[in-house]
């Protein structure tokens, strides 16, 4: 470990005199000698909004010490990943960098020319984007994209960086180092793809890596043979790095210090330790309290036909089935948490029921009387009971409609509300979702905030006065702290109109805060299913112990205790079986 | 009244230009029978007149006013150009939209039968049918509205498709809601700017078509002035050194040119392009 720091310390020494102005190296060194590698002074970037521009980072300071873990965190918004992008001298498409410097080992990255900006990117800085799966070229095989950067800095021959990528992929404990390196990206899964992108970041032993929400598109299972993977190389080479990631409990187990960003301003900035135990800013408790929700269970009513019944549902997309014989009830003011990873037929039991995907086997139940398998065949009356909340606000509602036509739509079709009878209902409406009817009633999707569309999409739901609402992941694209906004709404809402909640998510914090009982789902099946307090103490479905014990706790030794565990072998061979 | 004006004001240069234009012409069209110094078939004087005070930009091959016929000409040109654009989109957008709506056999049915209306050349297409039917202005209208749906029915069905898939169209089929409910009210207004676009440039296009169509001799027929007859019937006057032939195509190069303008700066809008 310590060798390979040297050589390529030696290495970096060579290529870090030529460029350099004579002026700016002077500079950097001056302070702390070659202590500090990164140095952002009083950063100001512009973003485009039409023709004007507004300010989206206010004068950030940061100092990055050769080595060091960086956390950056804060919600969307704050600034984290333009920040990051700037310590690379870059600024997205419509940003502008305005002012401050970004001195990078004594190099003024602002005011350097496009050529030295470029020979440092890559070699000595990179950067690995959230989406390994877009930031890879489809039309590549893995390990030809790994190669490119070395040889393009004429830092390695092909050969010698071919052998180099299957080292780190071995290092990064990807499977098959050897092979794994000629397929193409779609032929990996997400968690893998994310180590191969970690292991092209570290192609030219940069001094400095930027991690842009890394793990945040992958399930619990897999983030965490990212984030040791990740942390491991980062050690094994002392390469500093910033890690930006809107995942407190992330951040707690990767970075040395964190620095908290809102609002394109600093918040406050501690060694990861005094953070947690000790924030000072009430910005910081707030984010820090947000895991506390929690709804208290309530008792499962005996001999009540439950509202809504799936009975050994079998499903399939054209020859491939997605869902084996599943089946769990739903009860009136009861809300149902449907958990598993990607693929594993969550979303589908959704298709389903709503009669978008009709079963092969099995019936869905609505208080007893099964419902037509097709939506299509299904009564007015009875697509009105079932309603829908969506992940992607975004998408979910019609651009071009005003708030007024979303919520006032099923008002009419469901209840034949017209004219000040439906304009009082839909400001009751928007009132019950905690919106100013005034100030919403005329605006369009695009002009309300990720919070405050999945609430109008809440409101639609409720438009319909249904029985049973069905919530997919509808939290997961949200900050926590507007997520947790949503769910005491739902929560809220299901007390006062008796609701009965089916609500879909991967993210076991969520189930913790919402649920009174949980469906485990694997590969299409139910594993293990009960009320949250049983689900919550062991003993635990194998399956089961391995997602709750993934999900990451806001203890900065969690991640080491952890793979200490499962080293030792008590949960090792599940590992191993959930990878594949 | 206002906010056109507002819009207006901010627009570029060549939009300006552009929109300048197509008033001109609008109005040209509109007020001919005033305009015009003399009849649209009304013999004059003597054939081939040079330009002169009388006659501003000379006779033609049969003694009519140059001028008067340009005049109307834009009235019959324009005029059948813009209704055979509008037939196109209803034909194209209507079946485009249904297609991506519904999918399945819907969908193959109308988009085999485009790919082999597509596989013939226009124009022969057109040469043949108008040969076969006889040359009426409604014929001809059909027969181009036809040809040129072909290409909005592509447009509309890749753009409706992009729309099909978002969940709110998934929402409102939930709901309950008719077919007619979710093209109209879910897809057709996200669908509408890339259309609007084409719709302005597919007019450039129709209009050029019954240009070619008219100077082949089989678009617009004699004593009807339009401008790619005109072309024709004065082109030996440009043995002469006259340029008085060319001008009937000048205008059309004007009228394309000048809606380019618009479309383009209408497409900026739209796609919030920036450079």
């Amino acid at each position: 470990m310590s060798d390979e720091t040297v050589k390529n310390g030696a290495g970096r020494d060579g290529s870090g005199h030529d460029g350099s102005g004579a002026v700016e190296a002077g500079v950097g060194r001056s302070n702390k000698p070659a202590e500090i590698l990164l140095r952002i002074r009083g950063l100001k970037i512009e973003g485009r909004s039409g023709e004007t521009w507004s300010e989206i980072v206010k004068g950030v300071d940061l100092d990055l010490h050769k080595g060091e873990v960086l956390g950056l965190i804060g919600e969307s918004g704050a600034g984290k990943s333009t920040i990051g992008l700037a310590a690379m001298g870059f600024a997205r498409d419509g940003c502008r960098i305005s002012g401050g410097s970004v001195e990078f080992d004594g190099l003024d990255l602002v005011k350097a020319g496009v050529r030295k900006r470029r020979r440092l990117r890559g070699s000595r800085i990179a950067y690995v984007a959230q989406s390994a799966a877009a930031a890879f070229n489809p039309a590549h095989k893995l390990i030809d994209q790994y190669t490119e950067t070395p040889v393009q800095h004429g830092i390695a021959g092909r050969a010698e960086s071919e052998r180099d990528a299957i080292e780190l992929y071995r290092r990064l404990r990807l499977p098959n180092p050897e092979e794994i390196g000629f397929r193409y990206p779609h032929q990996v899964s997400g968690g893998q793809l994310q180590r191969a992108m970690t292991a092209m970041a570290m192609a030219c032993r940069p001094d400095l890596i930027i991690f842009d929400e890394p793990t945040t598109a992958l399930d619990v299972t897999t983030q965490i043979e990212v984030l040791a993977a990740i942390r491991d190389i980062v050690q094994q080479f002392d390469t500093a790095a910033i890690y930006i990631t809107h995942d407190l409990a992330v951040v707690a187990q990767m970075a040395d210090r964190i620095m908290v960003l809102r609002y394109g301003k600093l918040v406050e900035e501690a060694p990861t330790r005094t953070m947690l135990s000790a924030p000072k800013k009430d910005y910081t408790k707030s984010l820090w309290a947000v895991r506390s929700f929690h709804a208290e269970e309530r008792p499962r009513p005996a001999g009540e036909t439950p509202v809504l019944a799936v009975e050994h549902v079998t499903a399939a997309y054209g020859k491939t089935r997605v869902l084996h014989d599943v089946s769990f009830e739903i009860h009136r003011q009861r809300t149902v948490a449907v958990v598993g990873e990607s693929g594993s037929g969550k979303s589908t039991t959704a298709r389903v029921i709503t009669g978008l995907l009709p079963p092969l086997e099995g019936r869905i139940l609505y208080k007893g009387k099964p419902l037509p398998p097709k939506f299509s065949d299904r009564s007015k009356e009875q697509l009105k009971t079932i309603q829908m909340i969506y992940q992607m606000a975004d998408t979910a509602m019609n651009p071009k409609q005003p708030v007024r036509e979303i919520i006032g739509r099923p008002l009419k079709f469901y209840l034949g509300m017209n004219g000040r009878q439906r304009e009082e209902r839909i400001r009751e409406l928007l009132s019950l979702i905690e919106l100013e009817p005034k100030d919403f009633i005329d605006r369009l999707p695009g002009e309300l905030s990720g919070g405050q569309k999945q609430r109008i999409c809440i409101a639609r739901a409720l438009a319909a006065e249904p029985s049973v609402i069905i919530c997919d992941e509808v939290t997961s694209a949200l900050d926590q702290l507007v997520a947790e906004g949503i769910l005491k709404l739902l929560d809220r809402l299901q007390g006062e109109l008796g609701l009965a909640y089916m609500f879909i998510t991967h993210d076991l914090a969520t189930v913790k805060a919402i649920a009174d009982e949980v469906v485990v789902m694997l590969q299409g099946k139910v594993v293990e299913s009960g009320p949250k307090s049983e689900m919550f103490t062991p003993p635990h479905h194998a399956y089961t112990e391995l997602l709750l014990s993934s999900v990451p706790e806001m203890d900065p030794d969690w991640l080491d205790e952890l793979l200490a565990a499962r080293a030792r072998g008590e949960a090792g061979g599940k590992i191993e079986a959930a990878d594949n | 009244m206002e906010a056109a004006l507002k819009l207006l004001r901010s627009a570029p240069a060549t939009a300006i230009f552009g929109v300048t234009v197509i008033v001109t012409y609008v109005l040209v069209a509109i007020f001919a029978h005033w305009l015009a110094p003399y009849g649209e078939t009304q013999i004059v004087g003597a054939e081939y007149l040079p330009w002169s005070d009388q006659y501003l930009l000379g006779t033609d091959n049969l003694g009519r006013d140059m001028l008067s016929r340009l005049i109307f000409g834009a009235r019959n040109t324009v005029g059948i150009a813009f209704l055979t654009t509008c037939l196109a989109f209803l034909l194209g957008g209507l079946t485009g939209l249904l297609a991506a709506t519904l999918r399945g056999w819907v969908d193959q049915l109308f988009s085999r039968a485009i790919d082999v209306l597509m596989a013939i050349p226009a124009l022969i297409f057109a040469l043949l049918i108008l040969t076969v039917v006889g040359t009426s202005i409604p014929a001809l209208v059909c027969v181009i509205a036809v040809l040129e749906s072909t290409r909005v029915y592509r447009l509309a069905r890749a753009v409706a498709m992009n729309i099909v898939v978002m969940d709110f169209v998934e929402v409102a089929r939930l709901r309950g809601e008719g077919l007619a409910w979710i093209i109209r009210r879910e897809i057709l207004p996200n669908a509408l700017p890339p259309l609007v676009a084409e719709f302005g440039l597919r007019f450039c296009f129709v209009f050029l078509f019954i240009s070619a169509l008219s100077f082949l001799g089989l678009g617009i027929q004699p004593p009807t002035a339009d401008w790619g007859s005109m072309v024709r019937e004065n082109a030996t006057l440009i043995t002469f050194g006259d340029i008085t032939p060319l001008l009937p195509a000048a205008a059309i190069a004007l009228l394309t040119v000048g809606v380019n303008f618009v479309v383009d700066w209408f497409l900026h809008k739209t796609s919030g392009l920036k450079t």
